[in-house]
């Protein structure tokens, strides 16, 4: 197959710098901010924005910080600057609920990312009918796809598609995958899945792949992709929005995305505003590397600071020990175990 | 001594492994097993070990609860069918141990409110993150007040049936509501992650709780290790890991549950927990019932 094979081909660009770019803030993004931000990529032609604390319903808490504002808030202040953008949340069962979710749908969100770890798929059906009964455009979202086999990722896909989900995502919530996993998960779920139910692929650029495995994901059948404009995400941060426009626009592939417009606010609205540039460092590549969930980076990094542990080690042990998003806590943990062990080392043997 | 005799309503994980758990109990018998699902593992191992068994839910026990004399029943199966359960027994004058999180009935954390709670026909275990964690909450509210309280709960995939994955919008509610209740926060918050890793992870809790004022480092980190030795007289796999760790008016607790590995192997502790606290709860009214102190009544007909 050569590029010119996907001229033509439609992709749904899901921006989540308002979401996932959260991370990246440590939770601190303001409502102006937001509202700026909503503003820019409604007239760039992004037909959805995903916004809400990064961890989506429910996340403000001290595992996951806590937003200056509550989701509502956000919502409100949104809104009402959209003309035909899209306000789209994350809801991952075990933090967030469904009386969230209505919430959500009374202030305006109109499509939902139900979100599992990508072999518990079967956590989510109440979640997922809910998102239908409201009449939400519903995905399904297999996070931390690496983790299961092509065929296994498929099956979870299968159940969340017999929920009603009407798009199912491979998440590399890692940034592990290379170009030709993401093709194999990619093709295992169009394999299974009805026609009618489209595939997702969110992916991180730990390791310098979000676009290139995106690319890979379209060319499997993918027509949904989330972005991030700049990056701003958790990690080494989400497929860049403007480089992935870019890239399309060149091989033909339609977003209705306006690439400059899109340039322009990566440059004028999003750096300005990063706490540290978001990109592949030792920490996020080690993310990537050992496959461990991207919002952990942070973390790692000031928890390393507190107990003397280089943060790669820290990932390392993770990975190690197969956590997945949402633990957070295992972080500390995890350091405090560590220090334990490196102290006992050090003590000559009795 | 005459024992009291129950039956466990749902033969899935957490039913079967609290069969073992009245096997060994001084005060009840189990005598019957009720599921819906002719084919269930559980079912099969409560007939072999000796228990009358039936597929019909409970609708297939209650003809036979006078005749067999059953005065306790566990329900094990979910939030959603509870209430309807409990009202059946209930009017035949049985007791109602609610191991689902619908929580009609009061909360029971042992360590914590076993002596103070009241006569009634039904009595809620909250759920397998609430006991392993509120005891830790209130080691820490009976010494100041608690603003708030988080517990994180991380549960090995293979250890969660059916049930508890279509529960978990009332996990949440009852297990936050429970921090607060019982546990002594004012405002409580309750995550739940479930972990497929290879060999699974033994049960963790993490607890955080914000205290008004700066913590007193001595007095909460002596009564955290006070409560911790009462859960294990009867989960002796409760296991503090790491901390308590206090940063500014934050205490952070790190908690492993190591189960018995009667039903499902030792990384099951959320299973432990639950039954083991659930099979003390009914001991001590099953204690009542014998005494005469706990007189139930059917309704009459």
């Amino acid at each position: 197959m050569n590029d010119s094979s996907l001229k033509g081909r439609r992709v749904l660009c899901h921006d989540m710098c308002l979401r996932d770019g959260m991370h990246a803030k440590r939770e601190q993004i303001s409502t102006d901010q937001m509202v700026a931000f909503a503003k820019a990529m409604d007239a760039a032609g992004v037909p959805m924005i995903q916004v809400s604390h990064g961890a989506g319903l429910g996340g403000n808490s001290l595992q996951h910080g806590f937003a200056p504002h509550s989701n509502e808030e956000y919502w409100d202040a949104v809104a009402p600057v959209l003309t035909n953008t899209v306000m789209s949340v994350l809801l991952i069962p075990g933090l967030g609920t469904m009386d969230e979710l209505r919430s959500a749908y009374d202030h305006g969100v109109r499509s939902v990312h139900v979100a599992t770890h990508s072999t518990e798929a079967d956590t989510s059906p109440q979640h997922i009918a809910c998102g239908r009964e409201l009449g939400m455009d519903t995905s399904g979202f297999l996070m931390m796809a690496h983790l299961n086999t092509h065929a296994g990722l498929a099956e979870e896909a299968k159940k969340m598609e017999s929920y009603g989900a009407q798009t199912v995502y491979v998440t590399d919530s890692a940034g592990y995958m290379l170009p030709e996993d993401v093709t194999a998960y990619v093709s295992a779920l169009r394999d299974v899945l009805d026609d009618k139910t489209e595939i997702g692929f969110h992916g991180h650029n730990n390791m310098g792949m979000g676009i290139a495995n995106s690319i890979a994901a379209v060319r499997a059948g993918a027509s949904r992709i989330d972005c991030s404009v700049a990056g701003l995400g958790a990690g080494a941060g989400n497929t860049p929005l403007e480089a992935f426009v870019a890239v399309c626009e060149r091989m033909g592939i339609i977003t209705d995305c306006d690439m400059f417009a899109l340039m322009d606010m990566a440059e004028d609205l999003v750096f300005p505003m990063m706490d540290h540039i978001v990109r592949i460092d030792r920490s996020s590549l080690t993310l990537g590397y050992a496959g461990v969930y991207s919002t952990f980076l942070l973390h790692a990094n000031r928890l390393g600071k507190k107990y003397g542990i280089p943060p790669r080690d820290i990932l390392l042990e993770l990975g190690r020990k197969r956590m997945i998003g949402g633990q957070e806590d295992m972080i500390e943990d995890t350091a405090l175990t560590m220090l334990k062990e490196r102290e006992a080392a050090q003590q000559p043997a009795a | 001594m005459s024992k009291v005799k129950c039956a466990l309503i749902g033969s899935g994980n957490i039913g079967t492994d609290l069969l073992y758990k009245l096997k060994r109990s001084e005060v009840l018998e189990p005598v019957w097993m009720v599921g819906i699902d002719p084919d269930s593992e559980g079912l099969a191992r409560a007939k072999e070990m000796g228990l009358k068994t039936t597929a019909e839910g409970v609708d297939g026990l209650l003809p036979h609860v006078i005749a067999d004399g059953v005065q306790v029943a566990f329900d094990a199966t979910s939030a959603y069918v509870h209430k309807e359960n409990s009202d059946k027994l209930n009017a035949k004058g049985v007791f109602m141990v609610d191991l689902t999180p619908a929580a009609i009935g009061p909360l029971c954390v042992p360590p914590v409110n076993l002596n103070d709670l009241e006569n009634t026909m039904n009595v809620n275990m909250i759920s397998c993150a609430g006991q392993a964690t509120i005891p830790i909450v209130y080691g820490v509210s009976r010494v100041q007040s608690v603003e708030y309280a988080e517990i994180i709960a991380s549960l090995a995939s293979l250890s969660i049936g059916p049930g508890t994955r279509a529960n978990l919008d009332e996990f949440t509610y009852t297990t936050s509501n429970a921090v607060c209740e019982v546990g002594g926060a004012r405002k409580g918050k309750a995550l739940c992650i479930i972990n497929p890793a290879e060999p699974p992870m033994i049960m963790r809790n993490t607890i955080y709780c914000m205290t008004d004022e700066d913590p007193d480092e001595t007095a909460i980190t002596e009564s955290l290790h006070e409560m911790i030795g009462l859960v294990q007289k009867y989960v002796p796999g409760y296991r503090l890991v790491n901390g308590p760790v206090f940063e500014g008016r934050k205490v952070g607790v790190f908690m492993e549950v190591a189960g018995l590995g009667d039903y499902l192997p030792t990384y099951a502790g959320n299973l432990d927990i639950m039954t083991a606290a659930a099979c003390r709860t009914a001991e001590m009214y099953g204690e009542k019932i014998l005494s005469g102190e706990l007189k139930l009544v059917a309704e009459a007909v």
